[in-house]
């Protein structure tokens, strides 16, 4: 029979065949119990998380849960309504001035996902006539905004700086154009050439610059607005889009800005205006969570040390990494094929650790990625029980050559 | 004026070097059913082409050019702007 779910028979048959009795599902885990930022009980084996974005270790804070604790008290569940009309509570503003503080910025607007911050913001910022230029491994939340906009839209190559110029160059001089980078790409964990981005972009008139710093909150720069300010660039970025759900360790997504106008975006974004609020619990813990942030040296520092670790640990086995130095919290095995990673990642599910399956479309090049991401969390005695886990899991699977 | 088969024939050499199935070239040819691109190789394909055109040709552009007879039509409709 053919109705409309045709079309994805052969993503069925895919999939169907990929999961042979005895193969577990990459794309169907369960935590059922959750008992720190990094250990989760699965299917009854206690397992190390390294696939969580959880960089900062935020999520069991005492002071954060306590916020969301008496938010829930006093404010109830939820708003049932829309930040334009009944959902802005105390919170959401208190949100805010913790994002202007912590960003330094004279605007902070907080959408209700990290998702709907960048389809919200890049569908309304560019309009008809307008061009936005993007990097062709931009998130999907980037090209899904750029979908629902009017504007045009023209993509580089991935962090090529020249290719950037080139494109700029060929829109005419008079039109008003958005750039897009982000920080640190999440897919391999690269992170941007920056500085020489900005120099070119600069170059050509009538631009302005959204870096995305999603994966890079908390632990970049010395107030951890992200890779622009350990850059150098707070003075040439123009809009920064971020997420509670990584480092801060709750769920919304943000933008902040210096521009006077900024908060036209409230009346002009439709994915703001067009949905609940956030829970004001949850803009609760976000506030007090940031505000934590700010002063986070230590996990930052020890962010740092996992990660360096890790990347280290991997490369001397002799996995092929996507960066061939530690450049973020993002660390990813590269791998051939679907067999290779998916069976690599089963092997370490059984030896109780949890990274993440990355596979085309979402991929650039068509590559099998094995995604870890480390948190502020782990101790140096989990990083060394993972890197044992990879050891095994490696050969187990035959990436690694047996011992 | 650019003469169309000149664009074609210049369109066709551009998409050799990504042909890797080798499929016989016609302007009904098209680029995600005949020769099975995917997202990159059409980026990849685009930038060669804006470089020998000298034009720039738009994701929303992108959208409507299925055939390489509609690629044609859009790089002279540019060239003539």
């Amino acid at each position: 029979m053919t109705d409309l779910f045709s079309k994805f028979d052969p993503l069925l048959a895919e999939r169907e065949a990929l999961m042979q009795p005895g193969v577990r599902d990459p794309f169907g885990i369960v935590m059922d119990e959750i008992k720190s930022p990094t250990v989760a009980m699965i299917k009854g084996k206690e397992t190390i998380l390294v696939g969580t974005y959880n960089y900062m270790g935020m999520t069991f804070d005492p002071d954060v849960i306590q916020a969301g604790k008496d938010a829930l008290d006093h404010f109830g569940s939820g708003t049932n309504g829309s930040r334009m009309l009944n959902g802005t509570y105390k919170d959401h503003k208190a949100c805010e001035d913790a994002l202007r503080e912590f960003y330094g910025t004279t605007g902070a607007i907080v959408f209700s996902t990290g998702y709907q911050a960048n389809l919200g913001f890049v569908s309304a910022i560019a309009g008809k006539g307008d061009y936005i230029v993007l990097d062709a491994d931009s998130h999907a939340s980037i090209y899904d905004g750029c979908a629902m906009g009017n504007a045009e839209i023209v993509r580089f190559r991935h962090n090529s700086v020249e290719d950037l110029d080139k494109r700029l160059g060929r829109i005419p001089a008079e039109a008003q154009k958005l750039v897009i980078l982000e920080g640190v790409y999440s897919m391999v964990g690269d992170v941007a050439p920056l500085v020489e981005m900005v120099a070119v972009a600069k170059k050509h008139p009538n631009v302005m610059i959204m870096s995305d710093e999603a994966h890079s909150m908390g632990f970049f720069g010395p107030n951890g607005r992200g890779v622009y300010e350990e850059l150098g660039l707070e003075n040439d970025i123009d809009f920064v889009v971020g997420t509670f759900s990584k480092s801060v360790g709750t769920v919304g997504g943000f933008v902040v800005s210096n521009h006077p106008k900024f908060e036209v975006i409230r009346m002009v974004s439709r994915p703001y205006i067009f949905t609940a609020s956030l829970p004001p619990c949850v803009v609760a813990m976000a506030a007090t969570s940031i505000r934590k942030l700010m002063h986070a040296h230590n996990k930052r520092a020890h962010l740092w040390e996992n990660t360096r670790k890790m990347h280290a640990g991997l490369r001397e086995m002799g996995y092929t990494l996507g960066t061939e130095t530690p450049q973020s919290a993002i660390i990813a095995v590269m791998l051939p094929d679907q067999e290779q990673a998916v069976g690599t990642w089963q092997a370490l599910l059984e030896l109780g650790v949890y990274v993440n399956v990355a596979r085309p479309p979402a991929t650039p090049n068509g590559m099998f990625l094995l995604r870890c991401s480390l948190s502020a969390g782990h101790s140096t005695e989990q990083v060394d029980t993972i890197l044992a886990a990879f050891k095994a899991a490696g050969r187990a699977s035959g990436v690694l050559a047996a011992a | 004026m650019t003469d169309r088969s000149t664009v074609y024939a210049n369109i066709c050499a551009q998409i050799e070097p990504f042909n890797k199935k080798q499929v016989a070239l016609s302007e009904a040819t098209t680029f995600a059913g005949d020769l099975e691109w995917d997202s990159l190789t059409v980026m990849d394909f685009v930038a060669a082409i804006e470089d020998d055109f000298d034009i720039m040709i738009t994701m929303n552009m992108q959208a409507e050019i299925e055939t390489v007879g509609h690629l044609v039509d859009a790089v002279i409709k540019l060239k003539a702007n």
